[in-house]
């Protein structure tokens, strides 16, 4: 089982400062938010856990080892990322992009082997889509186009699934699916999960773990009864909200505090 | 949540609904399209070996081939000269085409695959406008120079493009990677300067009137390939090139996700992108030494057969390999016996030919292409 430490990482795109000591500890079977505003860092966070980026100071450490001295192709055996967006100019039909996914485990030249298929079956089957085999991914739904990209992930046999705002662009029962999806892959599978997710109330009710990201470091992490509070929440996104909660719904739910509408105060 | 059938996918249900090849599985119809290439190519081979100012009938020209593989041993009945014709004169300069035409569409694959870009062809990055300036240059400078039994313009030529090929990479290069946009940008503008040098170069040496015309002809293609010796090289290069393009399929289909999920799905992303360059160069390079610049089998062929066969470049570049050494032989027929005694540039065959058939193809798939 494999857990991710970064420890006092920072990072600049161009001079502009991203991340700034930002740590944290993924231990494994987890499942994680990551939350914060448009341009915090989710999406550079992500790309530093599954070491597309080294960062500028501060560590990776993947199981204890630096990640940028594990080889690539190791790195993809036991990383997988679903990136928020995937642009495919040529007509791939399902089957071909999970198929993909086995790529860090062919050998040079070698083929296609019985471990490979059955990965790609088996990745199929665990996102249902084992029928849409042979339709062209361009020509899914995005529902559809989103769980196949997930079974090219699998199909690498990862132990961490990383996921950039998987729903995305999806409608409200499309967004369950996906979560639930992602729910069972940590719960029976012991995959290890980190996600950045923009909705607080999806992060929270999906979720066991949230991390707030708030100028380039941590500002909160727990449970989501802990971090979806409004002053947490106030300071992190600037702007006012409201906490309303539920008796049968497992985390609070955040509002926009309106100025217009009703509003019921629950704090 | 999922679904109900254990392990084994169920392949065979309602296979390829939709996929590019609705009746047979994409594995079937690879294997088939790889038999038609074959044969179309053999034949063209065949058809091409017997025009000329002598008409040898296909029937001959398949005994003797036969006859001097050692398949088959039959007393000749056709006269000793038509077999020189053949063996000495047209089969070089046929099979030469052959790898031409395969060497273009292999590259124009290999582009259009690393740039995620349909206009993308073997002289997109430029080796184009080295490869003429260096023919010009050769022409112009250096006419009685010769190396490894090729005269100044094929060598020239194959030198400009390859060092084309270096100076843009190496322009493209910011920080350790080489972002594909600028790499196109920088092949462009090498592409301008170098092609309106090669237009300067001629105007200043009006006087060679004799060497403007080779040039304009060798800018517009055609084979030139004489014996077997200068058909060795290029034989040798791109078989060499071949090979390293079918060794990059793999790379090539995770780059048709773009190269972020590459890396995520292991590829050394720098690395196989420097490769793909180098071996589409090389290609480029050898196939404009040995007929100039061609235009179009690079970037139709490639495209007819992704239409037809889906983008798994596993499959694609093998099918671009016959096809586009079956187009340019045919092509190069046409272009010999079209006007006799006069030789049209093959690339004027290759553009009429090739464009109207790849608009009909269009206009035939009623899909969208997303190619």
């Amino acid at each position: 089982m494999a857990s991710l430490g970064v420890s006092q990482v920072c990072f600049s795109y161009d001079g502009q400062e991203v991340l700034t000591g930002l740590s944290l500890e993924i231990g494994a079977g987890e499942r994680v938010a990551i939350l914060g505003p448009n341009g915090v860092g989710k999406t550079t966070l992500l790309r530093l856990l599954s070491g597309a980026r080294t960062p500028s100071q501060g560590s990776i450490l993947l199981d204890g080892r630096p990640l940028d001295t594990v080889p690539r192709h190791d790195v993809a055996r036991k990383i997988a990322v679903v990136p928020q967006e995937v642009t495919i100019p040529f007509a791939f039909t399902v089957r071909e992009v999970v198929e993909l996914g086995r790529t860090p485990h062919l050998r040079w030249l070698g083929g296609f082997r019985s471990q490979d298929r059955r990965a790609v079956a088996q990745a199929m089957e665990l996102t249902d889509t084992t029928h849409l085999g042979d339709r062209i991914i361009n020509e899914l739904s995005g529902g559809e186009r989103q769980r196949v990209i997930i079974a090219m992930a699998l199909a690498q046999e990862p132990e961490i699934l990383l996921l950039d705002e998987p729903t995305h662009l999806l409608d409200i029962a499309r967004q369950a699916e996906i979560l639930d999806l992602i729910a069972e892959l940590n719960l029976r599978h012991g995959l290890t999960v980190v996600a950045a997710i923009h909705d607080l109330n999806l992060a929270g009710r999906y979720f066991d773990r949230l991390l707030i990201l708030h100028r380039g470091a941590v500002l909160a992490e727990g449970p989501p009864e802990a971090v979806l509070r409004s002053d947490i929440v106030e300071e992190a996104y600037g702007g006012p909200v409201e906490i309303v909660r539920t008796a049968n719904a497992r985390a609070p739910i955040v509002l926009p505090a309106s100025r217009h509408g009703q509003s019921r105060n629950t704090q | 949540m999922p679904a109900s059938t254990d392990n084994a996918p169920p392949r065979t249900k309602e296979a390829s609904s939709r996929a590019p090849g609705a009746v047979l599985s994409p594995t079937l119809r690879f294997r088939a399209g790889v038999a038609v290439l074959l044969v179309l190519l053999a034949a063209s081979i065949v058809l091409a070996s017997g025009f000329g100012a002598v008409h040898i009938p296909s029937r001959v020209i398949m005994s003797m081939l036969l006859h001097r593989a050692g398949v088959v041993h039959l007393a000749p009945v056709w006269p000793p000269s038509d077999e020189t014709i053949v063996f000495q004169i047209r089969l070089p300069r046929v099979l030469a085409a052959a790898m031409v035409g395969a060497a273009l569409s292999l590259a124009g694959v290999l582009f259009q695959g690393l740039l995620r870009n349909p206009l993308a062809d073997p002289y997109v990055i430029g080796t184009s406008g080295g490869a003429a300036f260096g023919a010009s240059l050769g022409a112009v400078l250096f006419s009685h120079f010769s190396l490894l039994g090729f005269g100044a313009i094929p060598a020239l030529a194959f030198l400009g493009a390859m060092g084309t090929m270096v100076l843009v990479f190496r322009f493209s290069r910011v920080g350790g990677r080489t972002p594909v946009v600028t790499l196109l940008l920088v092949g462009f503008a090498f592409s301008v300067l170098l092609g309106y040098t090669v237009s300067l170069l001629l105007i200043v040496n009006e006087r060679f009137e004799f060497n403007t015309r080779i040039i304009y002809a060798w800018l517009l293609g055609g084979i030139w390939i004489e014996h077997w010796g200068q058909l060795g090289l290029i034989a040798l290069l791109i078989a060499a090139g071949t090979a390293g393009a079918l060794m990059l399929s793999r790379s090539l289909n995770a780059f048709a996700l773009g190269e972020e999920v590459a890396e995520y799905l292991g590829v050394a992303v720098e690395r196989q992108k420097a490769a793909v360059i180098v071996v589409g160069s090389l290609l480029t390079a050898s196939a404009v030494s040995a007929g100039g610049l061609i235009g179009f089998v690079g970037l139709i062929i490639p495209h007819i057969l992704r239409l037809l066969f889906g983008p798994n470049h596993a499959r694609l570049l093998v099918l671009a390999a016959l096809g586009g050494a079956a187009f340019l032989v045919t092509a190069d027929l046409l272009a010999r016996i079209v006007m006799p005694p006069n030789e049209l540039p093959v690339g004027i065959l290759t553009a009429l030919v090739g464009g109207p058939a790849f608009l009909l193809l269009l206009r035939r798939t009623k899909r969208e292409y997303r190619f």
